[in-house]
């Protein structure tokens, strides 16, 4: 079976910036695989890549096979995807948001009431669903965008960031969803992250991305065993970027002649 | 966790139903119609505020206008004469605001979910056209209703008023396209409103909607026959009051400016989405 995600010798300069550096991975199917990376890493760039948004400049991309170049509608027939920013239609209520998306996907007529009433149920939300989306709670909006996302059922799930801005227990019910996602319907997931702590729970696979490029891919426990005894996932971003993951792109700036490899591991 | 778990894979498995062409281009008019239509349904208070200035335009400007008789209008009452023109400015007023929804959606992260979904930017931009041709109408709507209580004889035949919804939605799916265009453009809310502003009021004096052209002077009867307003009003006085009119020629315009706005705001759609 093909890569859910195959992306190959990707670069994507705005201007004279690259903000992606000839970046190369596989997602395989059903996995959980995480972005890692300060901001200005290219982890959001990456995820517009994918998800249609940017035009490719340099290199391929290919969904479930799809080549994203001649059949960007196929992929996004394929895709499901949050974006960092919470942003939902807050005039409309939150069942007549999730059947906006259901009627975009192309949903058959037929299926879509039940189709809606599964996803709102999945994120915990048919109680509210008959509410103008703008009384909804931060986490309330993160849980109906994932059912916005799944309600056409898609192969890939692609998540920017989904736990920024909300409080622990929100954070815990949307990695909870995810999770669930994978297990029951195998669905992929691509997300970004800065939480080490999240990429740790949540991704069978991690890479590491600093200024644009790849700098380790691997399981978790693999990249960290790696570091020694009790090496933490910031430990094993501080070998391979020279920096934090906390500090911001310019303070990485500085040591990126010494942490110009890139590893493989799993 | 209520729904049944299936095999791993499932979702991977499925194929996703993919429609085309014509038929994608009628679902999606229809989903941002009726999404409109369901945020109208949540709040009614646009509708009312924005029924009071063609109220004032008809109720002042026309009561008074009548009276001193000086604007020649044949044998029809100044009043009816001028009633499908508040109809079309008031849609006006609406459709050339519209770009301020997309931007609004920008800014709120929407845009770019709906540029995710299998939906081409020209598909977008129709159905965003014709949501806000749908509002347009839903106001159209109100103006009638006022200028009927205000004695204004109108046709009441349905297919005429059918006529009337259609002229009403391409007229409004123009200026909307002409509101995203300008979006594309300026990509601010700010901007967008002071353009808005700057325009609407030329739009609507260069028109037909309060006075013949012939009454204009040479440079503005150019303008006025350049501005799709004016055919959207010839027709609807047409269809609403009986006046002679080209339909062929007024439709033919309508709809050509509304093609032209699809494309033109579709183009300038993506500087909205980086």
């Amino acid at each position: 079976m093909s890569d859910a995600i195959s992306i190959s010798h990707v670069t994507y300069r705005f201007g004279d910036h690259v903000a992606v550096d000839d970046l190369s991975l596989e997602v395989h199917p059903g996995e959980i695989f995480g972005l890692l990376g300060p901001n200005g890493a290219g982890k959001t760039t990456t995820i517009r890549l994918v998800n249609t948004l940017l035009p490719l400049q340099d290199g391929d991309v290919h969904v479930y096979g799809h080549d994203l170049r001649h059949e960007a509608m196929a992929v996004r027939r394929r895709l499901g995807y949050v974006p960092q920013q919470l942003s939902i239609e807050g005039a409309l209520t939150g069942r007549e948001n999730v059947m906006w998306f259901a009627r975009l996907f192309d949903v058959p007529r037929a299926e879509r009431a039940e189709r809606v009433d599964e996803v709102l149920a999945m994120v915990d939300l048919t109680e509210s669903a008959g509410r103008l989306a703008s009384t909804y709670s931060g986490g309330m909006v993160r849980r109906l965008e994932l059912a916005q996302a799944l309600v056409n059922r898609p192969a890939v799930l692609v998540l920017d960031e989904p736990t920024v801005g909300l409080d622990p227990v929100a954070r815990d019910s949307v990695w909870h969803r995810v999770s669930e996602m994978q297990e029951h319907y195998g669905t992929t997931v691509l997300l970004t992250t800065h939480y080490m702590e999240e990429a740790d729970a949540l991704c069978d696979r991690v890479a590491l991305m600093h200024l644009g490029r790849l700098r380790a891919v691997g399981r978790p426990d693999e990249l960290k065993a790696a570091q020694g005894e009790g090496a933490s996932l910031e430990d094993v971003f501080r070998a391979f970027t020279g920096g934090d993951l906390a500090e911001n792109e310019k303070g990485g700036l500085r040591n990126v002649r010494s942490a110009r490899r890139t590893v493989r591991l799993g | 966790m209520s729904a049944a778990p299936v095999a791993p894979s499932a979702w991977a498995d499925h194929d996703p139903r993919a429609i085309r062409g014509p038929q994608l281009l009628a679902s999606r008019i229809v989903t941002f119609c009726l999404v409109e239509l369901q945020k109208l349904r949540h709040d009614r208070t646009e509708l009312v505020t924005r029924a009071v200035q063609p109220i004032l335009w008809l109720v002042v400007f026309g009561e008074t206008f009548s009276r001193i008789r000086a604007i020649p209008t044949g044998n029809v009452p100044y009043l009816d004469y001028l009633a499908p023109g508040i109809i079309a400015q008031s849609a006006l007023f609406i459709a050339i605001f519209y770009g301020i929804q997309i931007i609004w959606e920008r800014d709120a992260g929407i845009l770019t979910k709906l540029l995710v979904t299998p939906t081409p930017r020209a598909a977008l931009v129709t159905g965003k056209a014709f949501a806000a041709g749908i509002r347009a109408l839903a106001q159209a709507i109100v103006v009638v209703v006022v200028a009927a209580l205000l004695g204004v004889a109108m046709t009441w035949n349905p297919l005429r008023l059918l006529g009337v919804a259609a002229v009403v939605i391409l007229g409004a799916a123009f200026f909307s396209c002409l509101s995203m265009t300008i979006a594309g453009i300026v990509l601010k809310r700010d901007r967008l409103m002071g353009i808005g502003q700057a325009i609407t009021m030329p739009l609507f004096f260069a028109s037909n909607a309060l006075y013949p052209i012939s009454l204009m002077p040479g440079w503005l009867q150019a303008i006025s026959h350049v501005n799709p307003l004016s055919y959207e009003v010839e027709a609807l006085r047409g269809l609403l009051i009986g006046s002679a009119t080209n339909y062929w020629v007024d439709f033919a315009v309508l709809g050509g400016a509304a093609a032209v706005g699809i494309l033109a705001a579709a183009a300038l759609l993506g500087r909205l989405s980086r």
